[in-house]
C-alpha cells in the first residue's frame, strides 16, 4: 500500500466505470429537467451532427437514387478533392475569398476603432446619439435589401454616386462598380464598411466608456492636449479589447461574406468576386455535383476550425479569458 | 472636463461624422424620391435631393402586387412562429444547463458549442432537409436554425445569475421545474428574452438564403425572396403579371428603377419604422452578449 491510497475519499473509491454508470442516474432523478432538454439534443443531432456525418459524401460518389450510404466510395478516396483542386475557378475561389477577407481586415477593421475615438471625441450629446443611430441603422437591413439599393446608387447609367462623381469631381467616364473587376472588390470593402462600422463600434465605446475618467483628469491636470490623452490613455485602454477583435477576424478569415457577395456579384465579376462559399453553393446545389461541393466545403470548414480555434486559444492566452 | 473649445481637429472629425451619416441619410432618401418619380425623372437618374414630380403609381403597382402580400404574409407567419418558438425552446435549454447538478453538463455544454465552429457545410444540411420531407414547407424557414448555440450559452449564463433560493422555496411548495421554469424564472429573465427575442424576429424578417434553397412554391417565398427576384434577377415578371390585374397603375409613369426602390422601401417598412424605438435593446443586448460564458 502506498501513501497515495490514503488521499481517495471514500466517494472516489468506487471504480470510475462505476461511476460512470452510476451518474446517468441523475437523468432519472432530474426526469423533468432530462424530458425539458431532450428537443435541444433532437434538434442538435438532427440539424447539426447528422450533417456532420453527411459529409462522407465528400469520399463518394454520390447518387441521389442510392442515397448517403449506399453510393459507392470513390475511387481514390480523395477522387472528389483532388478534381476541385484541379479545377482553375477552385483555385481562384481560394484567391478572392483570402484576397476579399484581408482586404476587409486591412480596412474593414480599423474602421470602427476610428469611429469610436471619433464618437469619443464629441461633446454634444444629441449630435453623437443621432449619428450613433444613423450609422447603427444599415445593420438591420438584409444584404437582399442592400444589395437593391447599392444597384441602383451605384449604376453606371443613372446611379446618384455616377452623377455626383461626374458633376461634383469632374470625372468622365462612369464607372461600373458592380460589373468591373477592377473596381468589384474595392466595392465589397466599401459597402460592408458602409453596412457594418456604426454596428461594430459599439463594442470599443463601451470600452471607452468604462475608462476611469480620473486618468483623463490627471493628465488634462499635466497639461495632455486630447491627441495626447486619445493615444496615451484611449488606445492602450481599448488594446485589449483591440487585439481579441483582430484574433478573432483572422479566425473567421474563410468567410469572405457570402451573403453580401452572392446578393451584389453577377458573372462579369466571377474573377475578382467568386469566393469559396459561392462556388460551393454554384457546384452543389446549381449544378448538383453535391459530392464535389461537399468536398470544397469541407477543406473550407476544416482551415476555418482550426483557424478559429487557434485564434481563440491566443486570444484566452492573452486576455485571460476568451470570448467563450 | 476639458475646455470645450472648437479646435480645427474636432471640426474635422464633426464633419467626417457629417459625412458618413450623410452618405447613409441621403442613400435612402435619394431612394425614396426615386420611388415617388414618375417614369421620366427616374430613368433620366442622377442623385434626387427633393421630389421634383411626385406620384403614387410605383406604390400603387406594388401595393397591388399578389406576391408582395403573400411576401408579407409568409415573412409574418415565419417570423412570428419561429420567434416564439424558437426563444421557448432556446430558454427551456438553456435553463437546464444553467443546472449545476444535471448530469454530465460539461459534455452537453460541449456538444452544443462545437456546432459554432464546425458544421457539415451546405450540401449536408440541405439533403438532410430534403430527406425528411421538408423542402417547400414552412417547417424548413424554422427548424434548420432552430436553436442558436450562442443565444442559449448567453441565456444559460443570465439564469445562472438569478438566485438559487427562489427556486428552493418553490420546490419546498411542490412545484416542478417546469412550472419554476414557465413561472418563476421566465418571468425574472424579461430583459434577456426581449434581447433575444428581437434579434431572432430582425433574423426571420431578412432572411433569404433557406427560402432560395428550400422553398420552390412560389405562394411560400417571403418578402427578401420577392424582392430579390424582382431587384437582382431582374425579373419583372412578377411586377407584370400583375400589371393585368391592376388597370389603376399608369404604365407612363411606372419605371423599374421606381418600382425597384418602391419595392425596397415597402418591404423594409417595419425595420425602419421600428428601428428608432428598439435600438437600445439591441445595444444592450450586445453588451450582455460580450460577456463570457
Amino acid at each position: 500500500m502506498s501513501a497515495s491510497d490514503f488521499r481517495i475519499g471514500p466517494r472516489n473509491r468506487q471504480n470510475p466505470l462505476l461511476r460512470f454508470l452510476r451518474s446517468f442516474v441523475g437523468y432519472k432523478r432530474h426526469l423533468t429537467l432530462t424530458l425539458m432538454f431532450l428537443p435541444v439534443v433532437v434538434y442538435f443531432v438532427t440539424f447539426k451532427y447528422v450533417p456532420m456525418g453527411g459529409i462522407i459524401i465528400a469520399f463518394k460518389d454520390y447518387k441521389i437514387k442510392q442515397g448517403i450510404l449506399g453510393s459507392a466510395w470513390s475511387q481514390p478516396l480523395f477522387a472528389n478533392f483532388i478534381k476541385a483542386f484541379n479545377t482553375p475557378t477552385f483555385a481562384r475561389s481560394v484567391t478572392n475569398t483570402l484576397a476579399i477577407s484581408g482586404l476587409k481586415l486591412l480596412f474593414g477593421f480599423p474602421a470602427p476603432i476610428i469611429l469610436a475615438l471619433m464618437l469619443n471625441e464629441v461633446v454634444h450629446e444629441r449630435f453623437k446619439k443621432a449619428i450613433q443611430t444613423i450609422t447603427y441603422l444599415p445593420h438591420f437591413l438584409s444584404w437582399v435589401v442592400l444589395a437593391g439599393m447599392f444597384q441602383q446608387l451605384l449604376s453606371p447609367n443613372n446611379g446618384a454616386v455616377n452623377a455626383v462623381l461626374q458633376r461634383v469631381f469632374r470625372m468622365k467616364d462612369s464607372i461600373y462598380f458592380l460589373g468591373d473587376n477592377r473596381y468589384f472588390r474595392g466595392t465589397l470593402i466599401v459597402t460592408d464598411i458602409w453596412k457594418n462600422v456604426g454596428w461594430s463600434s459599439i463594442l470599443y465605446l463601451a470600452t471607452i466608456a468604462g475608462i476611469d475618467p480620473m486618468l483623463y483628469e490627471a493628465a488634462t491636470v499635466d497639461g495632455a492636449t486630447r491627441l495626447q490623452c486619445t493615444r496615451h490613455i484611449t488606445l492602450p485602454s481599448l488594446a485589449p479589447t483591440i487585439v481579441v477583435m483582430l484574433i478573432l477576424s483572422v479566425g473567421s478569415i474563410m468567410d469572405a461574406g457570402f451573403d453580401q457577395v452572392f446578393n451584389l456579384y453577377n458573372t462579369a465579376v466571377y474573377q475578382t468576386g467568386d469566393i469559396i462559399d459561392t462556388y460551393v453553393y454554384r457546384y452543389g446545389l446549381g449544378d448538383m455535383k453535391y459530392s464535389l461541393a461537399t468536398a470544397v466545403g469541407l477543406f473550407k470548414n476544416v482551415i476555418a476550425f482550426v483557424l478559429v480555434v487557434v485564434t481563440n486559444m491566443i486570444a484566452k492566452r492573452i486576455s485571460g479569458s476568451g470570448i467563450w | 472636463m476639458i475646455a470645450k473649445r472648437f479646435s480645427a481637429g474636432k471640426a474635422v472629425i464633426y464633419f467626417l461624422l457629417v459625412l458618413l451619416s450623410a452618405s447613409i441619410v441621403l442613400a435612402f432618401w435619394h431612394l425614396l424620391n426615386l420611388s415617388l418619380s414618375p417614369s421620366h425623372i427616374a430613368t433620366k437618374g442622377g442623385l434626387l435631393l427633393y421630389p421634383r414630380e411626385m406620384t403614387l403609381d410605383n406604390y400603387a403597382r406594388v401595393i397591388g402586387n399578389r406576391y408582395i402580400w403573400l411576401g408579407y404574409k409568409n415573412t409574418l407567419i415565419r417570423t412570428a412562429i419561429g420567434t416564439v418558438t424558437q426563444l421557448f425552446f432556446t430558454a427551456m435549454g438553456a435553463y437546464v444547463l444553467s443546472k449545476r447538478f444535471f448530469p454530465h453538463r460539461t459534455f452537453w455544454t460541449f456538444f452544443i458549442v462545437f456546432t459554432m465552429f464546425f458544421s457539415g457545410g451546405l450540401i449536408p444540411s440541405y439533403l438532410v432537409v430534403k430527406n425528411l420531407g421538408l423542402l417547400d414547407t414552412y417547417a424548413s424557414m424554422i427548424l434548420p436554425g432552430f436553436i442558436s448555440a450562442y443565444n442559449m450559452v448567453i441565456m444559460r449564463n443570465y439564469f445562472q445569475s438569478l438566485p438559487e433560493e427562489i427556486e428552493e422555496s418553490c420546490l419546498i411548495d411542490g412545484a416542478g421545474r417546469f412550472r419554476i421554469f414557465t413561472q418563476i424564472i421566465l418571468p425574472l429573465s424579461k430583459p434577456i428574452l426581449a434581447t433575444v427575442a428581437l434579434w431572432l424576429a430582425v433574423g426571420h424578417w431578412n432572411s433569404w438564403f433557406d427560402v432560395l434553397i428550400y422553398i420552390s412554391d412560389d405562394t411560400k417565398f417571403t418578402l427578401q425572396i420577392v424582392l430579390r427576384r424582382i431587384i437582382i434577377t431582374g425579373s419583372k415578371e412578377i411586377l407584370d403579371t400583375s400589371a393585368a390585374a391592376n388597370a389603376a397603375a399608369n404604365e407612363a409613369t411606372v419605371s423599374s428603377e421606381g418600382l425597384k426602390a418602391a419595392c425596397i422601401f415597402v418591404t423594409t417598412l417595419p425595420i425602419l419604422c421600428g428601428y428608432p424605438f428598439v435600438q437600445k435593446f439591441f445595444v444592450k443586448g450586445i453588451m450582455i452578449g460580450s460577456l463570457k460564458g
